[in-house]
């Protein structure tokens, strides 16, 4: 592709993010901790995915850590997720096992969807994740209907929705947020805006690409965070949470960030350049927030040692739980397309 | 036929892409529009290369808003453009369903006549690549219970490169569902293979003792079943259906009062499928030629598991089509 026809992002100026919060050695840790096992558990499904162990279709999360790591600070166990299908890290970080992420990518029984759902399709009823939806969009007004219902039943509840920039672009989005307003529900809608639906740039797919104003727009509250930042977005969602678990209504957050791999396995990458991506990855936020703790003298060597070697640790156990998992019978092929309980 | 055509090789993907390079330098009215058909080179690479040489007016990328850009390939088409409008897959067609049938299909008969649709759907379809319940479904068949559009589904090379052009000279609108598994398959055609006709079924390998009734990808494994079947002394004919709506049955219902024995392949689930039309049509026009009930072999009835031995056994198979002929020769 020739150099003019690569349309360049017009969304990177990085929101300064004052790291004026004051953050305990052992939060620093765990926050470090849960990005770098996302980074880690990812980089070995990619290795698992070229031994062809998991098949079909492999998102990766690699640059967007943040985002899900910060959120997921601001949940409570009761509360609801609603994830896409790069939603691996939104699964880690809601604490879904590693080893049932991993059973279900190769498709075992024991994964966390029973082999049924694969990377894209992770559910998890224990820790309230409705899913892995890889419609894009498809997610949002069962966001909406999940706090609907704990409104209805006078529940203090929130439900956390994942979503990209692409999904914007969706009647889905437009007439979710019009509902959530008009409702007042307890919605958190969290936009991954890394500036591309697969290889259509913010621009050509948003008429206005600050995507908190649209948001506001349907009168929802509405802010736009700095995604490559994990304390920002901790912060930003924790503000969020509270305005919605006190029925205040709906909220907005945009985490601008930004993946560093391709869409899939199968993008070429012909849309952006190799600078660009070089660009962002001085912005990573893995080794920005390790260098901000070293800098405050929060984190040591030793402790980034310790923190990789436990990561290692749980990835290990993880691929030997899925390579030990078993395969679904075939005479159960049809199980689940209908309930076996006559009652929920 | 001219004598010694100039053969050349390529994949399905690349015979698609021809027919929609010859479709933009034919007619300055047809445009490509839809996600990722531009730079990122189509979603299965099938437009790759198209937004260089023909420019984004023309190669068009949307924001993804299924049901606005299908809308806007009806009001464009209605409007004197000839768009071919791409769908990712047949999933998210839904979000656009109500274009579709609501009004790429409709608005011919309720505006009396007034208004065509001249307006080219392509999408991809089809199972067996583990990609889950949400990329894997074949709902062409679905399309084909609607009155007002047509459903082509090519499963050669020449379909692939030759169909799109007859559809674009279609008054009305004409959906073309590709299989995702052909885009790889590679073969010989023609150096000026061009239009073909999207009104009638082929005989793709012609037989005495049954006739299998199947299109797309299915094809290739009725064709391997009619081969094994060929080494026990069984001899099955093969149809290629290639167009949906409206449905040839003249072509089978002519083999049928030959072999006396059908099956129907449909990667659909069986329910309310294609193949129940197939098999009533049967019932309707040859029932006292048959010798045996008309079988069926679909996909379970279950969303598209993700794990590889679940998916294989929820689609319909080689072995299974063998076994069901073998079956219905010797009851
Ligand atoms: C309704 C629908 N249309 C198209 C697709 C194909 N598709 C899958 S992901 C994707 C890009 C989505 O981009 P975005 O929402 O920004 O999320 P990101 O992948 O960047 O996280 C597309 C077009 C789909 N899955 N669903």
């Amino acid at each position: 592709m020739s150099p003019e026809t690569i349309i360049k992002p017009t969304n990177t100026e990085t929101i300064p993010s004052q790291r004026i919060v004051p953050i305990s050695r052992e939060h620093a840790l765990h926050l470090l901790y849960q990005m770098i096992r996302i980074r880690r558990f990812e980089a070995k499904s990619a290795e698992l995915y070229g031994a062809m162990k998991i098949r079909g279709f492999l998102h990766l999360y690699d640059g967007e850590e943040a985002v899900a790591v910060g959120v997921m600070e601001a949940l409570r166990p009761e509360d609801a997720v609603v994830a896409t299908y790069r939603e691996h890290g939104h699964a880690l970080a809601r604490g879904i096992p590693a080893g049932a992420i991993m059973a279900e990518m190769y498709g075992k029984q024991e994964g966390c969807s029973r082999g049924r759902g694969g990377s894209m399709h992770l559910f998890d009823a224990k820790t309230r994740f409705y899913g892995g939806n890889a419609i894009v969009g498809g997610g949002l007004p069962l966001a909406v209907g999940l706090a609907l219902a704990d409104k209805m039943q006078g529940k203090r509840r929130v439900t956390c929705c994942f979503f990209g920039d692409g999904a914007v672009a969706e009647g889905e989005f437009h007439e979710s947020m019009n509902l959530a307003a008009l409702w007042q529900l307890p919605v958190l809608f969290i936009c991954e805006n890394n500036l591309y639906a697969m290889g259509t740039a913010l621009q050509l797919s948003q008429s206005i690409t600050d995507l908190a104003k649209k948001a506001a727009g349907y009168a929802v509250a509405a802010e736009a965070v700095d995604g490559m930042d994990v304390l920002a977005v901790e912060v930003a969602a924790k503000k969020a949470v509270e305005i919605v678990r006190a029925g205040e209504g709906p909220y907005f957050l945009e985490c601008r960030t930004y993946r560093f791999r391709g869409h899939s396995a199968f993008d070429t990458e012909l849309y952006r350049t190799k600078a660009e991506v070089e660009e962002w990855k001085k912005r990573d936020p893995i080794k920005t927030f390790i260098e901000y703790l070293k800098n405050q003298g929060l984190v040591s060597e030793m402790d980034l040692n310790e923190l990789e070697r436990k990561v290692a640790d749980e990835i290990k156990e993880a691929v030997d739980f899925a390579e030990a998992g078993t395969w679904e019978p075939v005479e159960d092929l049809t199980r689940f397309v209908y309930s076996e309980r006559r009652e929920v | 036929m001219k004598e010694n055509p100039q053969m050349i090789r390529l994949t399905y993907r690349e015979a698609v892409r021809e027919a929609i390079r010859e479709a933009l330098r034919k007619d300055d009215r047809v445009f490509l529009m839809g996600e990722d058909v531009g730079r990122y080179g189509g979603c299965f690479a099938v437009s790759k290369g198209l937004l260089q040489e023909f420019g984004p007016e023309r190669i068009r990328d949307t924001p993804l808003s299924e049901s606005a850009f299908v809308g806007a390939g009806i009001g464009a088409a209605m409007g004197g453009m000839r768009p071919i409008v791409e769908i990712m897959t047949v999933n998210f067609s839904l979000l656009a369903a109500d274009q579709i049938l609501n009004n790429a299909a409709t608005i011919l008969h309720m505006s009396g006549g007034q208004f065509n649709i001249p307006l080219v759907i392509r999408m991809a379809t089809g199972g067996g690549r583990q990609v889950a319940a949400q990329h894997s479904h074949s709902l062409e068949g679905w399309y084909a219970h609607i009155p007002g559009i047509k459903v082509l589904t090519p499963a050669t090379l020449e379909d692939a490169r030759g169909m799109l052009w007859t559809a674009l000279e279609d008054p009305d609108p004409v959906l073309i569902f590709e299989n995702s598994n052909l885009y790889n398959m590679e073969g010989q055609l023609p150096a000026d293979a061009g239009p073909v006709d999207i009104h009638r079924a082929r005989v793709r390998r012609p037989g005495s003792d049954v006739t299998i009734i199947t299109y797309s990808a299915s094809l290739f494994k009725a064709l391997d079943a009619a081969e094994i079947l060929a080494r026990e002394g069984i001899d099955a004919e093969v149809i290629d259906l290639r167009t949906l709506r409206p449905l040839d049955q003249e072509t089978f219902l002519a083999s049928v009062t030959k072999t006396h024995r059908a099956v129907i392949v449909d990667e659909g689930w069986r329910s309310g499928s294609i193949s129940a039309e197939i098999a009533a049509r049967i019932m309707e026009g040859a029932f006292y030629e048959l010798d045996a009930p008309v079988e069926r072999i679909c996909s379970a009835e279950v969303p598209m598991p993700y794990a590889k031995h679940l998916e294989q056994a929820a689609l319909p198979q080689t072995e299974t089509i063998v076994a069901t002929i073998k079956r219905m020769m010797h009851s």
